[in-house]
């Protein structure tokens, strides 16, 4: 028999770890998303699809924006000191991934305004005069145009990845604690953008093209899971007690469920029979995708701070 | 620089929460909060069952991984003694310290930044030492320089079989547990 009890009977830290609820969980997974979108719009970008009439092109750094935003005041309502949150950007923290975090996201907006300069849509050309003017001197270059499309892509990988090391940098929470994390939180971003501009683009060849890009993002995600499992389970006690919170625990119904079945194999296979031209597209696939990405980051976050180390 | 750890003598405690309440009292906690618990673990099986009591509180690791984690720097190693301590000025309650730590030792004041144990800073810095040290009713705490053979933390840790918590998540506590 092993028995512990403790007095300590802390808010937000007995009797189980809870300190981050639904804020982090959006932040992350818009975090990826908006990675995904990056890469995605800077591809379209430096292959120099802007001058056709993609949603990749004119109005995914948009929205990339405007979601991008909605992740940041998310995390800014998880802030429990919140009128110090400019303490943030006082200092460089270079052991600690969210001071990573913050800088980056303060690249990762002018990358994306300068996207949105290359090919602005008919709704907001002559609003801005300065923005037009700028537009007009990038277009002028088309080296500018690749080289914005490139750092798009960079910083879009880079944003992707931060939100995993964001987690598994935590070491005292054994299920973060994996090297896969990073590039499964990556694929799963780049996945639910593909699955994005799948369901609104209204131009044929670029949604066969998210589709294909999605069931090749959701192969490789699969795979990345296997791995990350296996990674788990092959790792110390603490780590097997971690992964089986969402193999066989709590949190077990909504992972294979939700995130497995819904958000990667039945989208998969009907977006497979989709490209293969055996039913039409629907929006139901990818409505499925970018729900099992917010839900992966749901129950990886909530079961997460729920795994420990031994303690006796 | 000195190095700073406590030493409990677990066959001593009882578990009568002294330490508990002077940490309280000379820190103004809030209600609702500790800083310090007491935990009970016991192990094996009758009749060789092993009831070992302990008090806890942030070990103010060498190896800190809260200090490493903070976006703001306002987790930080004091230069004296090695101390693990929180700015309060500069926290901005994003909580991944909370999250990096393996001791669950941190919490949220209600006033939004983290709080944790100072080992009692403001009275070790005047020589005195922590207030839970210094109202434990069996003499079971001891707290001093480690870097000091001669100091009695350091020949009890000599002298007597110990353990840390949780070694395995390699953080090299500063609370070292007499068994």
């Amino acid at each position: 028999m092993e028995e512990l009890t403790t007095t300590r009977m802390n808010e937000m830290i007995d009797p189980i770890l809870h300190i981050w609820g639904w804020e982090i969980p959006v932040y992350l997974f818009l975090g990826g998303l908006v990675a995904g979108f990056m890469i995605i719009s800077g591809y379209f970008t430096l292959k120099g699809h802007h001058k056709h009439d993609y949603f990749s092109s004119f109005y995914l750094p948009h929205v990339s924006l405007a979601m991008l935003s909605l992740g940041m005041f998310a995390l800014f309502l998880d802030l429990e000191h919140k009128l110090y949150v400019w303490r943030l950007y006082t200092t460089f923290q270079i052991t600690s991934p969210m001071s990573w975090g913050a800088w980056i996201l303060l690249l990762v907006y002018p990358a994306l305004l300068l996207n949105t300069l290359v090919s602005i849509p008919e709704a907001f050309s002559n609003r801005i005069h300065l923005f037009d003017k700028f537009s007009e001197k990038i277009n002028r270059h088309p080296y500018l145009i690749k080289n914005i499309g490139i750092l798009n892509m960079i910083l879009g990988a880079v944003l992707g990845m931060y939100t995993g090391v964001l987690l598994s940098g935590l070491g005292a929470r054994p299920l973060w604690n994996s090297s896969m994390l990073w590039i499964l939180f990556l694929t799963s971003g780049l996945s639910a953008a593909a699955a994005f501009v799948h369901l609104v683009t209204t131009d044929h060849i670029e949604r066969v093209l998210s589709a294909k890009a999605d069931n090749a993002f959701l192969i490789f995600e699969l795979l990345l899971f296997a791995l990350f499992i296996v990674g788990m389970l092959s790792s110390t006690e603490a780590h097997q007690n971690g992964i089986h919170l969402i193999l066989t625990g709590p949190y077990a119904a909504v992972f294979w469920v939700f995130v497995i079945g819904t958000g990667i194999i039945i989208p998969l296979i009907i977006q497979l029979l989709a490209v293969n031209h055996k039913i039409n597209h629907t929006p139901i696939a990818p409505i499925m995708v970018i729900t099992g990405g917010l839900l992966l980051r749901f129950v990886i976050v909530y079961a997460g701070q729920i795994s420990h180390w031994t303690r006796l | 620089m000195a190095r700073l750890v406590m030493v409990i003598d677990t066959k001593k405690c009882v578990g009568c929460m002294d330490c508990v309440v002077a940490c309280k009292t000379e820190n103004h906690v809030p209600e609702g909060f500790n800083r310090d618990w007491i935990t009970e673990a016991a192990k094996g099986k009758f009749p060789n069952v092993n009831l070992e009591i302990r008090s806890e509180r942030c070990n103010h690791c060498e190896n800190p991984p809260c200090v490493y984690c903070c976006p703001t720097g306002a987790s930080h190693i004091h230069n004296y003694g090695g101390v693990i301590l929180v700015d309060h000025d500069v926290c901005i309650g994003c909580k991944a310290c909370i999250a990096s730590c393996p001791y669950d030792a941190r919490f949220i004041h209600p006033e939004g930044y983290v709080d944790k144990c100072t080992f009692c800073i403001h009275r070790v810095e005047k020589g005195m030492d922590p207030a839970c040290v210094s109202v434990c009713p069996t003499h079971c705490m001891y707290f001093g320089d480690l870097d000091d053979p001669n100091s009695k933390v350091s020949r009890l840790l000599n002298e007597r079989k110990n353990h840390a918590l949780i070694p395995e998540a390699g953080t090299k506590p500063h609370i070292y547990y007499l068994t």
